[in-house]
This record gives C-alpha cells, structure tokens and sequence, in this order.
C-alpha cells in the first residue's frame, strides 16, 4: 500500500487545521453559512436529513487494518457505530457533529486518511478495480496509475473550480469491474505488441439525469503522457464545459454535444501544446510510487489448494458461499475474498464497527493486512490463501459477513435514498431490503444466475440504476413513491444504458414486478443465457407485456 | 390554508430542530409552534432569522403539516422522515427514543 510522504502527511495536517480555525469561525459566527458552505464541502461535509454527513475518501477503494480500526474507531466514538461503504469506495458516517469534525480529520489523517475532494466541483476520489494486484489476466496494478492521479489532483489549482464535478475510474483487466465507460475520464491499461504499457482513454461516460457512455479518444496513449493528456482533456472541459445550467455542466454533455470527434481534435490540439511543458510524472516517482504496491510475500504454492478442494466437499454452506464469494488470485494457491455487505433484509453497503473490525482482524491475519472496498458496496480481501479460506469463512459466518450472493440478484446496488439524503425524491434501501428478503432462497438466486439490480432514489443516480441489469428509479408523484423500472443496463466492458420498461409502478408493487421479470426471464432464456443478454436479444417488449399485462 | 411549522438544523450537530411557541428550538415535532397564515409564517421565519445570526440554526424553512387529530404530522414523506428518523434504522434517530 502507498504510504504518505512528508508531503503527503503536512498537506493533510495542515487543511486538518485549516478546518478546524474555520470551523471555530463559523460557530462564532464569523463566516455565513453562504461562506462556511464550500468550505465544509471540500472536507466532505455534507448536510442530510437528520445530521450532517462525513464522506471519507479511501483512494481506489484500497483500506489497511489498521485504516479500518480507525474507521471503527470514528463509528464509535463520533457515530452511531455503523459506516455506509458507497459506490465511489469511499465510506460515510451519518451522525457527526459539527464541532467534532476536525477531531474526526485529525485522527483520519493519524492514518493518512481524510476527506478531501469527497464532494465539490473537483477531481473527485480516483476508483479503480477492487481486484488490483490480485486479478488473474490482470495487465499491470491500476492503484499505481490511480495513486500517480490521486497526487496530481488533490488541490490541483486549476481544477478545483471545474463546471462540475469530475470522476476517473482505472482498471488494469480487460474484465471491467471498475464501471470506466460511464466515468468522466475511465482508463484500461493495456500492453501492445511490443510488450509496452499505454492507457485506452475514455471521455465522457456518466449516469446522472443524461447517461451516457464514454467515448474513446485514444486506443492506446502511450505511458508517459499520461498526467500531460489527462490535464489536455481537463483545461478543455474546464474552458468550454458549460457553468450556465449545472444540468448541463458534466463533461459528457460537452463531448456529446461537440461531437466525439471534434472534441478529441481539441484535447489532441491542447495536448500538442502543453505535451513537453506540462508536469509529467518522473519515471523515478513512478517507480517509488509503484514499490508500494509490488506484490505482497506470497508463499510459493505449487497449485489449488487440496484442503480447499476437501473442505468444500465436507461443507455445502462453504462451497456455495466459495462458488459465488471467492474469485481466481493470480498467485497460485492464493483467492480473492468477496465480502458482500448485503445480508437478507440488510442495508446494501452498511456495516457496523463490529463488522469492520472483524474484518480488519481477518485482514491482518490472512490478507496482509490488506482490505478492499468495491463501487458495487462490498468489501474484499485480496490475498488470501486457498488453505485459510475456510476459516476466514467461520469468521465471516459469526459477524453476519458471509452470505454468498455476490453477483446475484440480491447483491443490489442502493443510494441511502430519502432515508438519509436530501437531495432524494424516494427511499432506496427499503425496497433493496425487501427484494433481497423476496429472493432470499439461494437457490432460486443460483438459478437465475448474475443479475444486477441497482437502485437510486434520485435522477442523479447515485444507485447506478442505468446501468442494472434491472435498475430502479425512484420517483416522487404527488407525494407518493413510484418507482420507473429500466432493463438491459450493464457497466462493464460491454456497457449499455437500460431501457425504460414502461409507466413507473407504487412502492407496494415494486418486488412483485421484480419478481415477474425474473420469472419472465427463465421462462425465456435461451440456454444459460445471463438476464441481461435475454434482454438484449428479446427486446423489453416480453418484459413489458407480463409486467403490465392486466393494465 | 394548511397549517404549517418551522423547521431547521441545529448548527452544532445538523440535528432537526422545531420552533417553539416561546421561540426556542425543539427537537420534537410535537413541541413545534403550529402557524396558519401566510403572515404568521412570514413572521415566523423572520423570527428565525435571529436563530440564524446567534448561530444557533440553519437553513429555516416552513413545512406543511396535519394535526387535525391533535398530532402534528408533516404531509410529506421527506418531512415525516426528518421528523421521526431513518425508516429502516428504527432504533436510531428521534423515533428511537419516542
């Protein structure tokens, strides 16, 4: 993992204190509200419903014990006890106080943590694939890249006023579990012919109220320019994104409205300019940055795992939860360890300070120390070794952590929703609760194989719902919750925005209408087709005739 | 007109608070001032002003209420939310301790 230079630590330190000189202001009534406002957004304070909202950054998902006893710390002594793991990989405590903000910075930077650019017309926290380091194929570790980015954006001069916010995903598979095409900027690391690393670059790909897919500006940018062609793609949206109508202020709408070709023209024109000028990272930085995550002292293991093999044969809960949970390592002998925050009835992406902490345990002694938070609110442990998993699931089995769902249908995507935002014109999590509580046979989850359901209580899509296999959109209508239903939505390497289904369903009707599209769905299917490509190949048209079929 | 309360955060702690009819701030809708009238709000929110500048509150705003059966009850969901707390945490939030 990287750790601060002195840099790094007096950059946190110091902003920990310039908050908390502003927060002392502000309570004296020396600053307005007017004025305290974007000071407090740009440590990530927000204010919810009920309290105000701290968002923890935690740069490309990737957490150490001793970052998450910290995080249970916080939870406990400043909160409620539980966190909220959000699809940015960053986490939020519901409950703080005010006053107690910079306390709460100042023992996050202790571990160098903080909550910079977690909110703001800014480069917001750079995401990368939660498998970094780890996945089998894998070209090359994003969280070098994402690290290399993190650096250069945080308290970039010139883009900390952008037309809007501005979010980068990087991924080093050509598996996408990083959601790059409906990101402001997503990078894939590739390796050409000749065995060199470059970056497929992909602009302006967003959810929100206008979802759109990045369009690619370059196949294959070559290693070094990266940070010179990031800043190009930068100043352009930053000199022509519009700032007349916040609906309209992301860099897709630029892209699209310019055109994909044009608009690569002008950031090629404004590379052309700054490509030898511009702060390029040293190929000695990169290097430093790049030891932080050299691969950990795996054991040489010769292949699988034969205890593995028995204990799956000796156990069925275990080899169904190793089936779902546990995803190939590129170490031999080694697995990835998926933690889905997404009980029966749970709240997708909540745990509590128990929970973390027995994860943190669990990281220190079987995953060097190492945990992982993915966008899709789930936890991982990236290194752990074929012959521990069994105990690790005994564990994860005791604190409530080990259903095996990841990648079925109640493995749902959900925004915290009019429960918690203000912003939210609808509850989210409820109807998550109630759809995994509908399908909480796991076989029936077995038999309808990967589905992805994501949920957002708003238009801005915080759920991700235009890009669920099934997503849900929650509505206000005349002060009752509807919810409009979309199919064929998907965010990986072959991405799609999913299709409106048909006139918005009440709140009561929702996990019935669920429940007739998967129903649908096998009925249909077309041997061990996924839900999302019976979509694609039959339309919505079935769908939408067994949905509204008594209207 | 449908009656109407005046709503806030608290600036220490971003908790929901209420007007009161002596002036202070509850965090209990049931303690809430009940105000009909355009003018009465008016001059209510203008008496929140005072609130704001002493640092006390933030963003005071009026919300409509039903309280035809003696309890005050905000219309909106988003309002009845604030009011009571998170409906899937029944034990945290102002209804955990009703």
């Amino acid at each position: 993992m990287y750790l601060y230079d002195t840099i790094d630590q007096l950059l946190v330190d110091q902003r920990v204190e310039q908050f908390r000189d502003q927060v002392r202001r502000r309570m004296a009534g020396a600053l307005s509200e007017d004025e305290f406002k974007p000071l407090r957004l740009m440590n990530g304070l927000y204010l919810q419903l009920h309290a105000y909202m701290l968002r923890v950054a935690i740069p490309y998902g990737t957490l150490s014990s001793d970052q998450m006893r910290k995080l249970v710390h916080i939870a406990e002594v400043y909160d409620k006890g539980y966190g909220h793991f959000t699809t940015r990989q960053n986490i939020q405590f519901n409950w703080p106080k005010l006053e107690q903000t910079p306390d709460i910075l100042a023992e996050l930077a202790a571990v160098q943590m903080h909550a910079l650019q977690t909110s703001g017309s800014c480069i917001r926290n750079v995401t990368a694939d939660q498998y970094a380091g780890a996945a089998a194929g894998e070209v090359a570790d994003p969280r070098i890249v994402a690290e290399a980015i993190r650096q250069w954006s945080t308290l970039h001069p010139e883009f900390t006023f952008l037309p809007r916010k501005f979010k980068i995903a990087v991924t080093g598979s050509a598996r996408d579990r990083a959601a790059v095409r409906v990101h402001d900027i997503g990078i894939v690391i590739k390796r050409n012919d000749q065995g060199e690393i470059g970056y497929e670059i992909i602009v302006g790909g967003g959810l929100g109220r206008t979802p759109m897919i990045g369009v690619k500006l370059r196949e294959f940018l070559p290693e070094r320019y990266l940070l010179s062609y990031l800043e190009a793609v930068l100043r352009v949206y930053n000199q022509a994104g519009r700032r007349d109508n916040k609906y309209k202020a992301r860099i897709k709408i630029l892209v699209h409205e310019t055109g994909g070709e044009a608009f690569t023209s002008l950031v090629e024109a404004e590379w052309e300019q700054i490509r030898d000028s511009a702060v390029e990272l040293p190929v000695g930085e990169y290097a430093r940055i790049a030891e932080f995550f050299a691969p950990p002292p795996f054991e040489i293991l010769s292949g699988d795992d034969g205890d593995y093999a028995r204990d799956r044969l000796m156990d069925r809960d275990f080899a169904n939860w190793a089936r779902t949970n546990v995803a190939s390592h590129k170490q031999p002998g080694y697995a990835i360890v998926n933690i889905t925050l997404k009980p029966e009835g749970g709240i997708p992406g909540d745990a509590t300070s128990e929970q973390m902490d027995a994860v943190a345990t669990l990281a220190e002694q079987f995953s060097f120390s190492e945990i992982r938070v993915t966008h899709e609110q789930n936890l991982v442990l990236p290194y752990v070794r074929q012959a521990d998993l069994y105990a690790v699931w005994q564990t994860l089995k005791r604190n409530g952590l080990a259903t095996p769902n990841l990648g079925l249908i109640s493995d749902i995507i959900a925004c915290p929703g009019m429960d918690y935002c203000g912003l939210a014109t609808a509850r989210s999590i409820p109807l998550a609760q109630d759809i995994s509580k509908r399908f909480a046979d796991l076989e029936q989850q077995h038999h309808i194989g990967e589905l992805k359901l994501k949920i957002s209580g708003c238009i801005n899509a915080c759920g991700h719902h235009h890009v669920g296999h099934i997503g849900i959109l929650g509505v206000d209508k005349r002060g009752e919750e509807f919810y409009q239903i979309t199919l064929g939505g998907s965010a990986d390497e072959a991405p799609s925005i999913g299709k409106i289904v048909g006139p918005a369903v009440a709140y009561d009707k929702v996990v019935d209408a669920i429940e007739t599209l998967t129903d649908t769905y096998l009925a249909i299917r077309a041997g061990d087709e996924r839900f999302v490509d019976t979509v694609r190949r039959a339309g919505v048209d079935p769908f939408k005739e067994a949905l509204y079929a008594d209207h | 007109m449908i009656n109407q309360v005046i709503s806030a955060n608290r600036l220490g702690d971003g908790i929901v608070v209420y007007l009161t009819a002596n002036g202070d701030w509850s965090e209990r809708i049931a303690n809430a001032h009940v105000i009909d009238g355009q003018d009465r709000v008016e001059a209510a929110l203008s008496q929140s002003c005072d609130a704001v500048k002493a640092c006390l509150i933030i963003d005071p705003y009026s919300i409509d209420i039903d309280d035809s059966d003696g309890e005050i009850r905000p219309t909106r969901n988003r309002e009845l939310i604030r009011a009571l707390g998170p409906t899937v945490r029944l034990d945290i939030g102002k209804q955990a301790t009703l």
